[in-house]
């Protein structure tokens, strides 16, 4: 029980997918502006990230390595999160519209988010059995979020205050992201993994 | 004919520094960051991206007319993917070194806005010849981009360049730039130069 809650924290904190990763800059640099859509986008991906790190791993140990199809392993993952947005996209319009409206426009911008795939095909590197998986993809969402709310706090302050011109925009998120990241190299040593 | 030339020299060059696809456009950046803590990964990478682009370039460009509009952008990851799958297979069986240091972002690079983006943007609406064109030169422009990264962060990370000490050995080496965060003050501050640079004009 302890290897896949260490794998939770290093997924959220120490090896953090933005912070150390570089996974899911898109909306990092895209949707990080205001709070509360950092909030709505680190929910819908923290999900989607989940559902997904449950669906490749039993694809993948299920499928893939029985029928010894392992080099088609990227394009069946690639198809299997963008049916599961889908998916996922419809039930939440049915179950609980008032959800869908909360999340709705973020989830078709999640399919295409490297975030998700880089997380199927780490898992599926790394050898992670179904639990430890799971754990994985939760803890990655969870470290998106934290990292998508840390920046979309600061970059509000920002807004009012006097940048050089030539760093508006990216190049400050950057600057903000590369001052984060060390912070959170503070973090390493707390747990080891591999 | 001859503006014909120039618009192939156009749509070549123009990847190069005006619509680079990294520092102007800021596409593509998971694995600008991640990758170039060295000279020889970035060279790989931006190698493994040119080899990806420039056939899902040729081979959509190719076949555009016969994918019906609803369904092109599954049937462009395909081709996408199936080029990347080749690129990932090739270096695992013939440099399993640099396969191993880009560890998952050679098969990343089917979500690489770049290679999608171009195919969207550019591709479906244009003739194979400048398709292919725009391609070669989005793919340089990436591999100038990246490769600064990696020239910068190698000279001051490690204090070499392709593994040759340049320093003597009084240089005590910036380990935080071949870190996650010096990727992003390296990128954070060549993306500022070029905004300077570009705002001049």
């Amino acid at each position: 029980m302890v290897r896949p809650l260490i794998i939770f924290i290093a997924a959220a904190i120490t090896n953090n997918f933005i912070l150390t990763y570089f996974l899911g800059l898109c909306p990092f640099l895209g949707v990080s502006a205001k709070v509360s859509s950092a909030i709505g986008m680190g929910f819908a991906a923290t999900f989607v990230m989940t559902m997904t790190a449950i669906i490749t791993n039993v694809v993948d140990h299920l499928i893939l390595r029985p029928l010894h199809l392992d080099f088609l392993q990227m394009i069946v993952f690639i198809f299997v999160i963008a049916v599961l947005v889908q998916f996922v996209e419809m039930v939440i319009k049915k179950a609980s519209p008032s959800l869908y409206k909360a999340l709705g426009i973020f989830l078709p911008l999640i399919t295409t988010n490297c975030i998700v795939l880089g997380l199927a095909l780490l898992g599926a590197m790394r050898n992670y059995n179904l639990i430890e998986n799971t754990f994985f993809g939760f803890g990655a969402g969870v470290g998106f979020t934290i990292a998508l709310l840390l920046i979309s706090g600061i970059r509000e302050e920002l807004e009012v205050r006097d940048v050089p011109k030539a760093l508006k925009g990216a190049p400050i998120t950057l600057l903000i992201a590369g001052l984060m990241a060390f912070a959170f190299m503070g973090f390493s040593g707390i747990i080891t993994l591999q | 004919m001859a503006s014909n030339n120039r618009n192939l020299g156009f749509e070549f060059f123009k990847g190069f520094f005006k619509e680079n696809p990294v520092l102007v456009q800021l596409l593509g950046l998971c694995s600008v960051l991640a990758v170039s803590n060295t000279v020889v990964n970035s060279i790989s990478m931006g190698i493994a991206v040119l080899f990806v682009l420039f056939f899902s370039s040729f081979v959509i460009g190719l076949v555009k007319d016969l994918i019906p509009s609803e369904v092109r952008i599954p049937a462009f990851i395909v081709v996408i993917a199936t080029f990347v799958t080749i690129a990932d297979l090739f270096l695992k069986a013939k440099f399993p070194d640099i396969s191993k240091a880009l560890g998952p972002y050679i098969p990343l690079i089917v979500v690489n806005c770049i290679i999608l983006g171009r195919q969207e943007a550019f591709t479906k609406k244009n003739k194979l010849l400048p398709s292919i064109m725009d391609a070669l030169g989005m793919s340089a422009g990436y591999l100038i981009a990246i490769l600064l990264m990696g020239i910068i962060r190698e000279i001051l990370g490690f204090g070499s360049i392709l593994g040759f000490r340049i320093f003597g050995s009084s240089f005590k080496p910036i380990l935080v730039m071949i870190l996650p965060p010096g990727a992003f003050l390296t990128l954070a501050m060549l993306i500022g130069f070029m905004n300077f640079i570009t705002r001049k004009e």
